[in-house]
């Protein structure tokens, strides 16, 4: 398609969407309004298993399977993007020597926000059915701590520190216990990742049932796989060249 | 609706408007972590801190970085 | 004035659609297609909103805004974000085979 016609099309649905998009507002629920339905359900089941954190207990609880659902894309793209991003047989892994000079400020500073970061990264996915936070937020947080070490200037010490294989296989196991816990609550009770463990006491660190374990798999999976993906990254852009 | 409401609003509509507008890749990856920020501000006046948590880990580091990455690496390609 | 959020919404979904049809350089096809999703977030939880409303974490005194648009937002985060990487993988890869990046000289290529 020439440039001209790209543009043709896409005004033509532009306009369209436009069109539609202002139609379907005029009708809509207006802004901070007081109606929201799903709200006076969801509110009152959360807290009748001890979670306070009402949207992990929507997303590990009311909605397990959905999330399911999302750790199975988050598994596909690493995987996907883990596989296109392998070094090909005309290419290969070259270290160099220099790495370029870092400040030593900067690499202090990168040591000592490593301990910092990982403590804040378990402690966002272990209370993530108490405070806001939870197993993604908190994975993510973990995977970046571990390439502080970027930062601090020390590639080969990331690599060293960061078994690929190891996470591959950790993210598989996590995968694979967010299905067991379903399995679990399927034998249970009969229906796919029920809530089957004691609730607990509201606002104890064990508590909310399986909230609680769901969360930890997720936090286990998403930091796994965000290294992963930027494992992959770094070593196209730093260290795979192609040898010809 | 509150000012700072509003103020929120526009500056996540412009900051999107300048990621867009801008050509070059790997200035893109700055504004783009800039529009992390403004979208995380907009999700904590929102009443919703664990989407802001996921959206200023996500958003303003984690996809940027991999933007960089990639720039880097297709620009290596060329040479 | 109450309309604002969701012009907003949609307003990025056309810019990120705009962004990707101008766009020369497939690493910014994918950053713009990633703003066009980041208007579904805004979207979502302008729909959850209550003016006056706390954050939806028990403790607090009074109404909450709607946990269910959080949870559905958080899950958008997720996939766009992951998208985004098998995305820009994609485009490392065209770059590998093609030396380009270029839409238009990507079409040439192919004839």
């Amino acid at each position: 398609m020439t440039r001209s016609a790209r543009w043709i099309v896409f005004w033509l649905g532009a306009g369209g969407v436009g069109t539609l998009i202002v139609l379907a507002l005029l009708r809509m629920p207006s802004f901070g309004g007081l109606v929201h339905p799903y709200r006076d359900l969801a509110v009152p089941a959360a807290v009748g298993r001890s979670s306070p954190n009402i949207v992990s207990s929507i997303n590990f609880d009311q909605r397990a399977l959905d999330t399911l659902g999302e750790e199975t894309i988050l598994l596909g793209s690493v995987v996907g993007a883990a596989t296109l991003l392998r070094p090909s047989k005309d290419e290969q892994e070259l270290l160099d020597r220099d790495e370029g000079r870092v400040l030593e400020a900067t690499k202090l500073l990168g040591y000592l926000l490593l301990p910092v970061t990982l403590i804040v990264g378990a402690d966002v996915v272990f209370h993530g059915h108490l405070t806001p936070g939870g197993g993604f937020q908190g994975g993510v947080v973990l995977a970046t701590a571990v390439h502080l070490l970027y930062v601090a200037g020390s590639y080969r010490l990331l690599r060293r520190l960061r078994p690929k294989s190891w996470y591959q296989v950790a993210e598989a196991v996590a995968a694979g216990a967010f299905v067991v816990l379903g399995l679990v609550g399927l034998l249970l009770t009969g229906a796919f990742l029920a809530n089957v463990f004691p609730h607990g006491v509201l606002g104890d660190l064990f508590s909310a049932g399986t909230v609680f374990f769901l969360n930890a798999a997720v936090g286990a999976e998403v930091t796994s796989g965000v290294v992963v993906l930027l494992s992959a990254f770094l070593a196209q852009a730093l260290s795979v060249r192609e040898v010809s | 609706m509150t000012p700072l409401l509003v103020v929120a609003f526009l500056l996540v509509a412009a900051g999107a408007t300048v990621v867009v507008l801008t050509r070059e890749p790997g200035r893109q990856a700055v504004t783009l972590s800039v529009y992390g920020v403004l979208l995380t501000l907009l999700f904590v006046l929102l009443q919703a801190p664990d989407v802001a948590l996921s959206q200023v880990a996500v958003g303003s580091a984690v996809v940027p970085l991999m933007v960089l990455l990639a720039v880097r690496k297709v620009r290596g390609g060329k040479r | 004035m109450s309309l604002l959020p969701y012009l907003v919404a949609g307003w990025l979904l056309l810019i990120g659609c705009f962004g990707v049809v101008r766009s020369r350089g497939l690493v910014h096809t994918v950053v713009c297609v990633a703003v066009a999703q980041s208007g579904t977030y805004v979207l979502l939880l302008s729909i959850g909103f209550q003016y006056g409303a706390s954050a939806p974490v028990q403790g607090a005194p009074g109404p909450v805004v709607d946990p269910v648009m959080q949870a559905l937002t958080l899950t958008d985060i997720v996939v766009s974000a992951t998208v985004t990487a098998l995305l820009l993988a994609l485009v490392i890869q065209i770059a590998k085979r093609t030396g380009t990046v270029d839409p238009d000289q990507l079409d040439e290529l192919r004839g």
